[in-house]
This record gives structure tokens, sequence and C-alpha cells, in this order.
């Protein structure tokens, strides 16, 4: 096992990345940049994700995520015409509650992470070392072994749920059925 | 500036709290239904995040194969397909309907 190299100038650099890209993702005009600074932001985080020692997550954030769901976003707002919504008004009237909302949920974070308990704050501190491991056969025997496969039934039931997200999509989508 | 050089959960527990802030925003004040959207993504990974950096902390615990939350990471990944390909569905029905894609312009149910 290899011990992480420069592990706090990466962490920075590509939490600096996901929050650049989530703020252009919030602010742009254009739907089609906000996607694209979206596909940052989830690139960024599939590196962190190879941080945590999770390289199977990593892999599927960017296939699925980066690979999919972003296209299919943009399959979408090229289907819509977004040339009248770029020339109105981007944001709507209640954006300052919106704010104050968003700010009182920020405040509840930072309380709720520096709370401390004897001196201690309640999230662990100290720095995080674990080797490698089989990521992705650990996880898929958790998927689907049949002894130490917990979450089977899980697995089952969000295939159902994609049917029905396939049936609801084509459902919605269509002109008449 | 110790704090600063060792990288800990709580880390990754502030990035994930500063995006889901940011998906709030999003979701909160625009008006192009598109981008509320990708806000709601954002959210979606804000969490996950922050599981994949508490399965981390809790490998440290529990031995290497306690993945639990990485695979709860999976699955909120393919929840989120479900619901972007649902949302997208909408999205074009509703354009069909209204020739516009402003979230306020939907109200049907306001007095």
């Amino acid at each position: 096992m290899n011990p992480p190299v420069a592990t706090p100038f990466f962490f920075y650099l590509l939490a600096a990345t996901m929050i650049a890209g989530g703020i252009l993702v919030i602010t742009r005009k254009n739907a089609v940049h906000s996607a694209m600074a979206l596909i940052t932001t989830l690139l960024a985080q599939a590196g962190l994700y190879l941080m945590l020692y999770a390289p199977f997550v990593a892999g599927v954030q960017i296939i699925l995520y980066a690979g999919g769901i972003m296209v299919l976003f943009l399959f979408v707002i090229m289907l819509i015409s977004i040339e009248r919504a770029e020339k109105e008004r981007q944001f709507n009237k209640q954006w300052l509650v919106g704010i104050v909302a968003a700010g009182a949920l920020g405040g509840l974070f930072i309380a709720v992470y520096t709370t401390t308990t004897k001196g201690k704050i309640l999230f662990p501190e100290g720095q995080l070392t674990y080797g490698e491991t089989q990521n992705t056969q650990a996880i898929g025997s958790l998927l689907f072994d049949r002894g130490a496969g917990q979450y089977m039934f899980a697995f089952e039931i969000a295939s159902l749920l994609l049917l029905v997200a396939i049936i609801g999509a084509v459902v919605m989508a269509k002109k008449r059925i | 500036m110790d704090a600063m050089l060792h990288i800990s959960t709580l880390h990754y527990l502030v990035l994930g709290a500063a995006l889901f802030l940011l998906g709030v925003i999003g979701v909160l004040t625009r008006r192009n239904v598109v981008i509320v959207l990708m806000s709601i993504e954002l959210i979606l990974n804000a969490v996950n995040l922050n599981l994949v950096a508490f399965s981390r902390y809790w490998q440290g615990i529990h031995g290497p194969s306690a993945l639990h939350g990485q695979v709860f990471a999976i699955f909120v990944i393919t929840d989120a397909a479900a619901e972007a390909a649902v949302g997208l569905g909408i999205l074009i029905a509703f354009f069909r309907n209204k020739e516009t894609v402003n979230v306020d312009e939907v109200n049907l149910l306001k007095w």
C-alpha cells in the first residue's frame, strides 16, 4: 500500500474546484454553461472519492453522473428553447427570503459542527489513514452475496424504482399516450 | 495550522455542507427549472460526499469491508438518475404546455 501523496494540497484543490463549479451552476444565465460547471464539480468530486479510497463510487460517479445524467440534461436543454429564458429575469421574487433561509441552514450547520461535548467536537478530527482494500469486490458482496449481502432486497427495489422512472419519463415526455 | 494540514472527516463534512447550501440557494432563488434540477443534483452530491467520508471513518473502526456508506452512496446515485429522468420528462411536458421554463409561471394552485 502506498501512502497518499500531498493529501492537503489535492483536497483543497478539488474542494476549491467543487465550490467554484457550484457557484457557477447557480449563477450562470445559460443552462448549458451551468451544465458544464456541474460536470466540473462532479469530476472533482470523483477525485475526492478516490482520496477517500472509494474507487468504485468514483467510477460510478464519472460514468453515470458525468457521463449519463449530465448528457440527459444537455439533451433536454437542446430540446427546449433556452433563448427566451436567457433574456428574462434569472432570480425569482423570493430570492431574498431564499438566501435568508439558506443562511439559517448554514448557521445550523456551523452550530452542529462546532458543538463540543467534554471539550471534543462531535465529529472525528484526527487524520484518516486507511489502506487500499478490495473495494469493488467488497461492495459487490454487500450487494449480491447470499451470506453477507444485506442490501440485496434494497438492490431489487432500486431496479424496480428505475423501471418506474423509465415508464414515468416516457409517459411524461410523450405527446399523446 | 495543524487542522489545515491533516485532512479529517470534518473537512469533508464542511465541504459537503457548503455544497448543500449552494444547492439550496439555487433551488430557492433560480427561475429556470433546468438549473433548479441541477441544484438538486448538487444537493444529492453533497450528501454523497458525506456518506463516503463517513464510510471511510467507519472502515477505520470496523475493518475494510464495512462499506455501508459507499453502498448507500450508490443507491443515492440510482435515485438521482431516476429523479433526473422523471424530472426532465415533466420539464418537457411543462414546456410543451406553457412555452416557458420558469418555475414561478406554474401558479395554477395559487390564490
